[in-house]
């Protein structure tokens, strides 16, 4: 049987989501249900004095006003910070409470301070704008940068300082850049990014008083994990009579990872009221309320040799936490970032300093490649420059430091177990004929137009797993996985897996790897996922972690499924088990050549007897049945890698910046099905592209969204991107049975710093900051301009 | 959303009667929809006039083109005899916001609604228009008085947008990369005794560019009006672009546009 692990199988999920059947969380209804809408602070900072719910609790089909003072009351428990981070002084960061309704303090425009429940939307909306809110503006904090000499918005923390973390050695790093030919530096934003997930956030909620269970349908990438929070930390059921279903959800992107406050005030309140209740945001909430990505101010340096050999190198960053520490918000910018920003090369000596400031924005978390992207554009940047300023080719430069032997041992945390950089530059420069640069440019030239060229080598470790690793580094949970394969007595079977699909196709996958491990057809195969009361237990997706993670616990539940349907088979065969083997779907005795399929053994396992004789097919020591399940807990992380080089052509006339080419090699180890890898690749590229040239978050000095509809906040479209030229390279990862490496973020992470590098080039080295907007670059044209007319 | 009454009238007398200080005509409701469901807009009445079957459609003759206020972007752009008549329009049309815009939005909606980046009142100023409306004929250098203000009076409604064919005309547009509308469009037209350059996007409300038009009047040339400086102090500047770079882009997209021609 040809193996369907490697091969083009199309996505199980096209039918139904092509086809408009998704299920998505706002499709659910409920009988009686009433509808939620939030009341939030219209200002980035504010007391708030008073809150008179009268009027709206009159106001018609008003089924109840709630506010933080009801929820304190209940002593219901606020949003958390996932990692623990110690500062370099060795203290603990400085977390402040995060109610899931603001009781006394409002720290950001759209925080939730109060939330009305009426029979129809449009009541609720009525019932919503008659809670009259006394505030007392305050003068908010907004820009990162000034944040630590700011008025302290949270008591008890200190300059806005949440820690002041260090991750390598500053000795070293000084004595490295002593013995420097030159020090390249650069000073760069990482602009903030609202991740825009196509389906809102929403949340149903269905208590039912006499068994005293809360059934949470919500927007999650995680269910289990939402589930362990809300009741260890907000109190609101015990995990017991909690059941959190995340059906079909519209992509997350890292904004879906978090519990948010709606998820645990309408769970709180449907059991207050004894009403069902459905929330769905508004795109105007989604921008003002979800978590946003990136958002750092970073000062960096490289100690190089006049030859281009790295010796050192320096990162100071402010990162932007926004209002609250959330789950992966405190781990974002230290541990996901600091020890990637060394990137894929030999660097004796390095640290990252990160300070991490509270300011009245909407928080800062995850968002595809969460930390890793900012290493990679640190790096990058430097690196381009480098070779610049050092007239050195710049794919020779890389080729110069990275690493030869594997594992490499990195200079901060990581020992990369895999890889081969050089192979993947040199297959992108072949397929990019990066040698043919030099007459395109003069070409462009010719027509009044500049070109440029970038690259941007990377590494990212992700399959965010190994628990020890992580705990030991401040996380408040293990990070393994969990799979359990239901072999069902007449042969189809149910994989159920703790990791979430949102976008990622794990239907599909996972079936081509359940089916390879089985022998079965893969339609045989239903995936299950999203449902508490379903699976195990799972710590849901992010951190391109579901394969290399989940997929992982799934191949061996199945193996397990093989090992107990050997015994099986051998008895059934009345042979030794080690002369039984396994292939193709069948059992086979080796001596004899008698055989029993895998589904004739299912169905002997729950059915272990026949008539008229005394004889079970059930060894000694085993049970009936057919279900295995597993918890993987790799010993590593992975590091996919790659090198992506980029093709810009700007006319300074506008300063419009167009992609001519743009092409990715990545090595992401063993491929299970190249056209979900592509897509992956793609959607990344498009995302990284979209923060390089046209996304960005701004928020004006009191601390309004400016950019809080598609009317101000440019998400990129077809039109924007060329094609896509892709390739890959592959040397397995030695972590996992299957060598995968995990695929999620690395377009998200690579595309950044290769754009901006292509555009730098263009522009002859002027930098400019994200995103590289037309008017930015028609400015950063006029000053060449003038430049050249002098050295004329 | 507010409830409000909706009617669906079929002529536009009915129409002229229903409206009120407290109503909206809608035709595509690409503005008034959004509006009513942010909460930005509310009416007693909602007239809805798509049903309104004189209101459609699309009139060609030598010398003009005349396009019902219901007539759809995606309809403009996709006709032959404008594409004959006046080509500029058609791609005009043609880029207007995307696709879904195009199939539902209106020439008479872009127009009453006079957003300041719309792109067809750059084309009524630039093609000597008449908005007929249900009582008068309005030549378009009078319709278009200010930001989202028009010489519209209440229940005054446009029933037709007649242009003059020009011997020459292009239409050039930097869109904003958000929305889609313009940061600039410039749309040149050249008549027999004149040229119209008209720019939306740029100021307040639509306008004639004086000093382009004329120096194109004495000489049809991109040479004519090469490195003009185009005065910046009454241009908006905001987060998408300063006054400084839309006043770049209106004599570059001049320049442009008569290349086009």
């Amino acid at each position: 049987m040809a193996s369907l692990v490697g091969s083009r199988v199309e996505r199980k999920e096209d039918g139904r989501f092509l086809q408009g059947k998704g299920r998505y969380t706002a499709d659910i209804n409920i009988a009686n249900q009433t509808y939620a809408v939030f009341v939030r602070s219209p200002h980035a900072r504010a007391k708030i004095k008073n809150i008179d719910t009268s009027k709206s609790l009159k106001s018609s089909g008003v089924v109840g006003v709630l506010t933080g003072k009801e929820i304190a009351e209940d002593k219901i428990g606020g949003l958390i910070a996932g990692w623990a981070i110690r500062s370099e002084d060795g203290s603990e960061m400085k977390v402040p409470a995060n109610p899931p309704l603001a009781k006394d303090v409002a720290n950001f425009v759209g925080e939730p301070i109060a939330v009305v429940f009426a029979e129809t939307l449009d009541e609720a909306k009525e019932g919503a704008e008659k809670v009259k809110v006394d505030y007392k503006v305050l003068k908010a904090v907004v820009d990162p940068a000034d944040a630590m000499k700011s008025e302290a918005i949270h008591d008890g923390v200190d300059k806005n300082l949440c820690y002041d973390w260090l991750l390598g050695d500053r000795k070293a790093v000084d004595e490295a850049f002593a013995k420097a030919d030159k020090i390249i530096k650069v000073d760069l934003i990482n602009n903030r990014l609202v991740p825009n997930a196509m389906e809102p956030r929403a949340c149903v909620v269905d208590y039912n008083s006499a068994s005293e269970e809360i059934t949470l349908y919500t927007t999650s990438q995680n269910p289990h994990l939402s589930r362990l929070v809300m009741s260890a930390f907000g109190g609101v059921a015990p995990e017991n009579k909690l059941r959190v279903v995340a059906p079909d959800v519209g992509g997350g992107f890292g904004s879906k990872i978090n519990v948010y406050n709606e998820e645990i005030v309408c769970s709180w309140a449907s059991k207050k009221i004894e009403r069902p209740i459905k929330w769905v945001a508004e795109r105007t909430e989604s921008f003002l309320t979800d978590t946003h990505g990136r958002d750092h101010v970073t000062h960096a340096e490289l100690a190089v040799t006049k030859e281009g050999k790295f010796l050192g190198f320096k990162n100071e960053t402010i990162a932007n936490l926004g209002a609250y520490a959330r789950v992966f918000g405190t781990v974002t910018p230290t541990y996901l970032f600091g020890p990637c920003a060394t990137g894929v090369y030999v660097i004796p000596a390095a640290y990252s300093n990160v300070k991490a400031v509270y300011t009245n924005t909407a928080p800062v978390d995850a968002y595809r490649g969460a930390g890793r992207p900012e290493a990679t554009y640190t790096i990058e940047r430097l690196v381009e420059k480098a070779a610049m300023e050092l007239g050195i080719d710049k794919t020779e430069i890389r080729m110069k430091n990275f690493p030869t032997e594997f594992p490499f041992k990195q200079t901060l945390v990581h020992t990369v177990d895999s890889g081969d950089y050089v192979a993947g530059l040199e297959k992108a420069k072949q397929m990019a004929d990066y040698s043919g640069f030099e007459a395109r440019r003069k070409k462009s030239e010719a027509n009044g137009k500049l070109r440029g060229i970038g690259v941007s080598s990377y590494f990212e470790a992700c399959g965010i797993a190994p628990s020890a690793a992580v705990m030991s580094l401040g996380c408040g949970v293990g990070l393994w996985e969990s799979a359990e394969v239901r072999f069902n007595p007449t042969g189809q079977i149910s994989v159920f897996t703790g990791a979430h699909s949102h976008g990622q196709s794990h239907q599909t996958t996972f079936a081509q790897i359940a089916a390879d491990e089985l022998g079965v057809p893969m339609e045989n195969i239903d995936v299950v996922h999203g449902d508490t009361d379903k699976g195990t237990f799972g710590m849901g997706t992010y951190g391109s972690r579901s394969l290399t993670v989940g997929g992982i616990a799934i191949v061996n539940a199945c193996k397990k499924i093989v090992a107990k349907g050997k015994r099986v088979a051998a008895k059934m065969l009345e042979v030794n088990e080690n002369e039984i083997e396994f292939k193709d779907g069948e059992f086979v005795a080796l001596k004899s050549n008698k055989k029993k399929t895998i589904g004739e053994v299912a169905f002997a396992c729950y059915l272990p007897g026949q008539r008229d004789e005394m004889k079970s097919p059930i060894p000694e020591g085993d049970e009936p049945g057919l279900i295995e399940s597993s918890f993987f807990d790799p010993a590593n992380f992975s590091f996919p890698a790659g090198s992506h080089i980029c093709e810009v052509e700007i006319d300074p006339d506008t300063g419009n910046v167009k992609i001519e080419k743009y092409t990715a090699v990545d090595d992401f180890g063993r491929i299970v099905n190249p056209n979900i890898v592509e897509g992956q690749v793609h959607g990344g590229i498009a995302q990284g592209i979209g923060q390089a040239l046209h996304e960005n978050t701004q928020y004006d000095e009191t601390g309004q969204l400016m950019t809080a509809s598609y009317m101000d906040y440019t998400m990129p479209r077809a039109d924007n991107f060329p094609e896509f030229n892709l390739g890959f390279t592959c040397t397995h990862a030695t972590s996992n049975p299957l060598g995968v490496k995990g695929c999620g973020e690395a377009g998200a992470i690579a595309s950044p710093p290769t754009v901006m590098n292509a555009v730098i080039d263009a522009l002859g080295g002027q930098e400019i900051s994200m995103p590289a907007t037309a008017e930015k670059v028609w400015k950063a044209c006029k000053v060449m301009k003038k430049s050249n007319a002098k050295a004329a | 959303m507010k409830s409000f009454n909706y009617h669906a009238p079929k002529d536009v007398k009915d129409a002229s009667k229903l409206a009120s200080s407290n109503s909206a005509f809608l035709a595509g409701g690409m503005t008034t929809i959004p509006s009513l469901k942010l909460g930005l807009a509310t009416y007693k009445d909602i007239i809805d006039i798509k049903n309104i079957k004189k209101l459609s459609g699309i009139k060609v003759s030598g010398k003009s083109v005349t396009i019902g206020a219901t007539t759809k972007h995606a309809e403009v752009a996709s006709s032959k005899e404008v594409q004959k008549a006046i080509p500029a329009l058609v791609k005009l049309a043609g880029n207007i916001g995307d696709a879904q815009v195009r199939n539902r939005g209106t020439i008479g909606g872009s127009i009453s609604n006079n957003d300041p980046s719309a792109c067809y009142p750059s084309a009524c100023m630039a093609l000597n228009a008449v908005i007929h409306t249900n009582s008068r004929k309005i030549p378009a250098a009078k319709f278009f008085t200010g930001m989202f203000e028009t010489a519209l009076k209440k229940g005054e409604l446009v029933e037709a947008v007649e242009f003059q064919v020009p011997e020459k005309a292009d239409y050039q547009k930097h869109p904003n990369p958000a929305s889609r509308y313009a940061i600039i469009g410039v749309f040149v037209a050249k008549h027999k005794k004149e040229v119209n350059v008209a720019v939306t996007g740029a100021k307040s409300c639509v306008y004639i560019d004086k000093d382009l038009s004329k120096k194109l009047s004495s000489s049809f040339s991109s040479s004519a009006i090469e490195g003009m400086k185009v005065d910046d102090s009454e241009m908006n500047s905001d987060m998408h672009a300063s006054s400084e770079y839309r006043a770049n882009l209106v004599s570059l997209y001049a320049k442009k546009a008569v290349e086009a021609c």
